[in-house]
C-alpha cells in the first residue's frame, strides 16, 4: 500500500516536472521560465526525498539540502541578471 | 678504422679544417692547402693498380649499426678503383685550376673548398661503399654538396633556380633509389653489394625484383641526367666553371653511370634491364645532341654535350648487358661494349674536362661566354685554342684522339646489335646503329660550332668586357695534363686496357674472366669506319649549312620544351596543393566539425556494418519505471526544445533544467556523490553562460534569432546521435568479462578504511587520476586569471 501511494507520488510529480517543461519551453516571457525552472527544482527535491525513501537510504538527503540553496541561489542569479543585467556587480569605486 | 677508411674520410676531416686555414692563413689561397690531399689520395688509390689488375679486391669493414646490418664497409675492385682514380684525379687538377680561376679577394674561398671537399669525401664514398645504405648516405651527400655548389653566386637568382632544380631532381631519384635499395635488402636478405651479386641469381623471378630494378635506374638515370631528367644539368651550368668541370662532367654525373655498372651483375640477368638501359642511353645521347647545336652558351653546348656523352656510355652498358644473354662461347660481341663503356668513360673526363677549363679561361678572359659575341681569339688565346682542338676533335671522335677510339668501339658494338636474333632485330635492330650514327653528326657538328665560332672567324673586340690576352700559367696547367692524357689515351690506348679497363670490365661482367681487352687503333676497313667516314662529311656539309637549316630549333617553341614542361608541373604542384589548401582548410571550425563528425560516422558504421558487431540483446536490462519514462521524456523535450529556442536565454535556463534532470538521473540509479557534484557544478555553469551572455557584444547586426536550418548538419547530428546509440546498445548487449566493482565493494572498507566506496575509489584505489584532475582545474583556473588579467594592449605587444 504504501509503496503504491510512493509511486503514485513520484508519477504525480513527475508529471507536475512534465508540465514545468512546457512552461520552460513555451513560458512567453522570461521571467515565466525562471519560475518554472524554480519550481522544477522544489520538485526534484520531492523526487529526492520520495526515492530516498524507496531506495531506503540516508545518502540523497545532501543532495535535497544542496537541491534546496541552489535552486534559491540560481533564481536569485537569475532574477538579478534580469533585473541589472549582471550578476556580480564590481565594486566601481576600488 | 683502415687507412682506406681514413682517405675515404680525409676530405670531410679537411672540410673542418678548411675555414680554420682561410681565416688564420688568408695570404695564401686556401687551394693550395685543399690540393695537397687529392693529389696523395691519387697516389694512395694509384698503387692498387697492381692490385687490382691482378684480379683482386681489397675489403675494409667498419660496423656502424650492426644490429641493421648496416656497416662502413669500402671495397675496392675495378669499377670502384677506376672512379677512385678520376675523382682523385681531375679533383687534383680542378683544384689547381680553382686557385687561378677564383680570385682570393672576391670571393667565399672557405664555403667553396669545404663544398667541394665534401662533394669529393661523398663521391668516393658512392664508388668505394659496399654497403646500399652507406652508398645511399654519401649519393645524398653529393646531390647536397652539389646543390651548395651550383648556388655558389647565391646572390644570382639563376644560380639559386638551377641549384634548386637539380636538387629537386636528383633527390626525387636518390629517393626512390633509396626504395629500391631497400627492396633489394629485403629479397637478398643484405644490404651488402657484394653478398648481393654474389646471390643474385636466385630471385630474379622475385615479385620485388623488377620494381627494385625500375626505383633504382630512376635514381641512376636521374642523377646522370638521363632523357628525360636531363634538364637540371644545363642550369646547373650557373655553378662557377671548376664545379661545372668537376661535378657535371667527370663525376658526380657517372655515379648514375657507376650504379648501373656496379649492379649490372643482379639486374643485367633479365632482358628488361638491357632495353631500358640501352634505349634510355640512346635517347639520351641523341636529344643532348641535337640540342646542343642550338645552345649559344659555350657551357651550354658543353651541358648537352655531356647529357648526349653519358647517354652513349649509358646505351653502351645496356648492350654489354646482352653478353648474358646473347653472346655465344667465344665471340664476345657484347662484352666489347662495355669495354667501349668503359674507355668512353675515362675518355669523357678528360676531354670534357679540359673543355669545361677552356670554357672557363674564355670566359675569364674575355668576359663573356656567348659564342655569338666570340670569335677570332686563335691568335689571342693560343694555348687555350690548342686545348680546344684537341678537346672538341676528341668529342668529335676524331683521329688521333682517344675519342675516336672509343666512339670506333660504340658503333662496332651498335652494329653488332643488328646481330640479335630476338624480336626481328635484323630489321629493328638498325634503328640502333642509325640512332647512334645520327647523333654522332651532331656531336660532330656542335663540337666544331664549340671550336670555330670561338677562335676563327672575325675578333669581335667591341663586343668584348675585356681586351683578350692569354691565361696565366696556372690555369693552364690543368687543361693541358688533361688535353696531353687525350692525346696519349689516343695514341697509345692499351696502357689503359690492363690497368684499368680490364679490372673494371671484370667487375661489371664477373663471367668475363678470361676476357682481353685490346683496343686496336686500326683495324681494317668495316662498317664502322665507314660510318665514322660518313660522319664526317656530313658533318661538315651540315656544319658549313648551319645558317640553312638551324631554323628547324624553332618549329617547336620553347613552351613545348621539357624545360616548360618542369615549369608547369611546378607551378601545377604548388598551384594545386594550395587550391587543394583552400578548398579544404576553409578556416572555419564548421566545416572542421563536418569533417570530423561525417569520418566519426562512416568509420564506425562502416565498422559496424563490415564486422557485424551490432547486438540487441534485453536478457540483463533492468525494468524501466513510469518516472523513469517522464524524466527521459524531460531531459528529450528539454534537449530538442534548446534546438528551437528563439532567445539564447531561454536555451540557457533550458539547459540548466536538463543538467537538474541528469542530477535527477543519478539520485534514481544511485549515485549521491555524482548527483551532489552535478548539481553544484549545473548551477555554476549556468551562471557562467548568464556571464558570457551579458558580454556579448550589442552590435546592429546580432538579432536574437532562432538557429537556421541546414540539411547536411541535421544528417550529420542525426548520424552521430544513431551511431553512439548503436554502439552503446551493442556494448551494453555483450559483456565478455564480469565487471570488477566487486572487488572495490569488498574491500572498500578493508583495505582502505572507508564506507563511501566512490570516494574511496577517487583517492585512494585510483587516487593519481584524481591528482591530475585537481591539476587540471588549477591549470584552468590559473589559465582564465591570465586570460582575465594579461591582456596586453595592442601598442604593448
Amino acid at each position: 500500500m504504501f509503496d503504491l501511494i510512493l509511486k503514485i507520488a513520484l508519477i504525480a510529480i513527475s508529471l507536475a516536472t512534465l508540465c514545468l517543461v512546457y512552461r520552460l519551453v513555451k513560458g512567453p516571457s522570461m521571467q515565466d521560465r525562471i519560475i518554472a525552472l524554480d519550481t522544477i527544482g522544489i520538485n526534484l527535491i520531492a523526487i529526492v526525498a520520495l526515492t530516498s525513501i524507496v531506495l531506503d537510504t540516508y545518502a540523497f538527503l545532501e543532495a535535497i539540502l544542496l537541491l534546496g540553496i541552489l535552486a534559491f541561489i540560481g533564481t536569485i542569479a537569475f532574477a538579478k541578471f534580469l533585473e541589472k543585467g549582471e550578476i556580480i556587480e564590481r565594486e566601481r569605486d576600488l | 678504422m683502415s687507412i682506406l677508411h681514413w682517405a675515404i674520410f680525409s676530405p670531410f676531416i679537411l672540410a673542418i679544417l678548411v675555414p680554420l686555414l682561410y681565416k688564420r692563413v688568408g695570404r695564401i689561397h686556401t687551394g693550395w692547402f685543399v690540393l695537397v690531399l687529392p693529389v696523395l689520395l691519387f697516389i694512395y688509390f694509384f698503387q692498387f693498380i697492381s692490385v687490382t689488375s691482378m684480379g683482386d679486391s681489397i675489403r675494409e669493414n667498419v660496423s656502424w649499426i650492426p644490429t641493421l646490418d648496416i656497416g662502413i664497409d669500402f671495397y675496392i675492385d675495378g669499377l670502384g678503383l677506376l672512379f677512385a682514380l678520376l675523382i682523385t684525379g681531375i679533383g687534383s687538377l680542378v683544384i689547381l685550376y680553382s686557385i687561378f680561376y677564383l680570385s682570393k679577394e672576391k670571393e667565399k674561398l672557405n664555403q667553396f673548398y669545404v663544398y667541394l671537399l665534401l662533394f669529393m669525401g661523398a663521391m668516393l664514398g658512392i664508388v668505394l661503399s659496399d654497403n646500399l645504405i652507406v652508398l645511399y648516405m654519401f649519393w645524398e651527400f653529393t646531390s647536397l654538396s652539389s646543390f651548395l655548389l651550383i648556388g655558389y653566386w647565391n646572390e644570382r637568382e639563376k644560380s639559386r633556380n638551377g641549384a634548386q632544380k637539380s636538387m629537386l631532381i636528383t633527390v626525387f631519384g636518390g629517393l626512390s633509389m633509396l626504395g629500391g635499395f631497400v627492396m633489394l635488402g629485403l629479397m637478398g636478405g643484405t644490404f651488402s653489394i657484394r653478398a648481393l651479386i654474389a646471390e643474385s641469381g636466385s630471385w630474379t623471378s622475385h615479385s620485388l625484383f623488377i620494381p627494385a630494378m625500375l626505383l633504382i635506374l630512376l635514381g641512376a638515370f636521374t642523377k646522370s641526367a638521363q632523357f628525360p631528367f636531363h634538364i637540371w644539368l644545363p642550369d646547373a651550368m650557373e655553378a662557377p666553371t671548376p664545379v661545372s668541370a668537376y661535378l657535371h662532367s667527370a663525376t658526380m654525373v657517372k655515379a648514375g653511370i657507376y650504379l648501373v655498372a656496379r649492379l649490372s651483375p643482379i639486374f643485367a640477368q633479365i632482358e628488361l634491364w638491357f632495353w631500358i638501359v640501352s634505349i634510355a642511353g640512346l635517347l639520351t645521347l641523341c636529344w643532348g645532341s641535337f640540342f646542343a647545336v642550338k645552345q649559344t652558351d659555350l657551357k651550354g653546348i658543353l651541358a648537352f654535350s655531356t647529357v648526349s656523352q653519358l647517354g652513349l656510355i649509358m646505351s653502351l652498358l645496356g648492350l654489354g648487358a646482352a653478353a648474358l644473354h646473347y653472346d655465344g662461347l667465344d665471340d664476345q660481341l657484347y662484352m666489347a661494349a662495355t669495354v667501349a663503356a668503359v674507355f668512353h668513360l675515362i675518355n669523357h673526363a678528360t676531354f670534357k674536362g679540359s673543355l669545361f677549363m677552356a670554357a672557363g679561361i674564355i670566359d675569364h678572359e674575355t668576359g663573356t661566354r656567348d659564342i655569338r659575341k666570340l670569335g677570332g681569339l686563335m691568335t689571342y688565346l693560343p694555348v687555350t685554342f690548342t686545348i680546344t682542338v684537341i678537346g672538341a676533335f676528341s668529342m668529335a671522335g676524331l683521329p688521333p684522339f682517344n675519342g675516336f677510339l672509343s666512339k670506333e668501339m660504340f658503333f662496332t658494338s651498335m652494329v653488332n646489335v643488328v646481330n640479335l636474333n630476338i624480336f626481328d632485330m635484323e630489321t629493328w635492330g638498325y634503328l640502333f646503329p642509325a640512332a647512334a650514327w645520327i647523333a654522332s653528326i651532331f656531336t660532330f657538328i656542335y663540337s666544331m660550332i664549340l671550336l670555330f665560332k670561338t677562335f676563327t672567324g672575325k675578333a669581335q673586340l667591341d663586343k668584348l668586357e675585356k681586351e683578350p690576352h692569354e691565361a696565366p700559367i696556372g690555369m693552364l696547367i690543368s687543361p693541358i695534363v688533361l688535353a696531353a692524357l687525350v692525346i696519349t689515351f689516343g695514341l697509345f690506348p692499351n696502357i689503359l686496357s690492363t690497368t684499368l679497363i680490364e679490372p673494371a670490365v671484370s667487375s661489371i661482367q664477373p663471367a668475363a674472366d678470361h676476357l682481353h681487352v685490346h683496343i686496336s687503333f686500326w683495324h681494317g676497313f668495316g662498317t664502322e669506319v665507314w660510318m665514322t667516314i660518313g660522319v664526317i662529311v656530313l658533318g661538315i656539309l651540315l656544319y658549313l649549312s648551319l645558317s640553312r637549316w638551324n631554323s628547324i630549333y624553332h618549329i617547336v617553341p620553347e613552351r613545348f620544351s621539357l624545360n616548360a614542361l618542369y615549369d608547369s608541373i611546378l607551378k601545377m604542384v604548388n598551384n594545386g596543393s594550395g587550391f587543394i589548401a583552400k578548398a579544404v582548410m576553409k578556416g572555419s571550425i564548421r566545416s572542421y566539425l563536418i569533417y570530423i563528425f561525417a569520418f566519426f560516422i562512416l568509420m564506425m558504421a562502416f565498422s559496424l556494418y563490415h564486422k557485424g558487431a551490432f547486438r540487441m540483446n534485453t536478457e540483463n536490462t533492468a525494468p524501466i519505471g513510469v518516472y523513469e519514462i517522464i524524466l527521459a521524456l524531460v531531459m528529450i523535450i528539454g534537449s530538442i526544445s534548446i534546438l528551437f529556442a528563439k532567445s539564447r536565454l531561454t536555451s540557457i535556463i533550458i539547459l540548466g533544467a536538463v543538467g537538474y534532470t541528469v542530477a535527477l538521473f543519478f539520485v534514481i540509479f544511485r549515485a549521491p556523490d555524482l548527483a551532489l557534484t552535478q548539481l553544484v557544478i549545473e548551477t555554476i555553469s549556468v551562471a557562467l553562460f548568464l556571464l558570457c551572455f551579458y558580454h556579448l557584444p550589442k552590435l546592429a547586426s546580432r538579432k536574437e534569432e532562432r538557429m537556421t536550418f541546414k540539411l547536411n548538419n541535421a544528417v550529420i547530428s542525426i548520424g552521430v546521435g544513431l551511431v553512439v546509440a548503436l554502439v552503446a546498445l551493442s556494448a551494453q548487449s555483450q559483456k565478455f568479462f564480469a565487471p570488477i566493482s566487486s572487488f572495490y565493494l569488498e574491500n572498500a572498507y578493508k583495505e582502505a578504511g572507508g564506507k563511501n566506496v566512490v570516494n574511496v575509489i577517487l583517492v585512494d584505489f585510483r587516487g593519481l587520476d584524481t591528482m591530475f584532475e585537481i591539476a587540471v582545474l588549477g591549470i584552468a583556473a590559473l589559465g582564465i586569471f591570465a586570460m582575465i588579467k594579461l591582456r596586453l594592449t595592442r601598442g604593448n605587444k
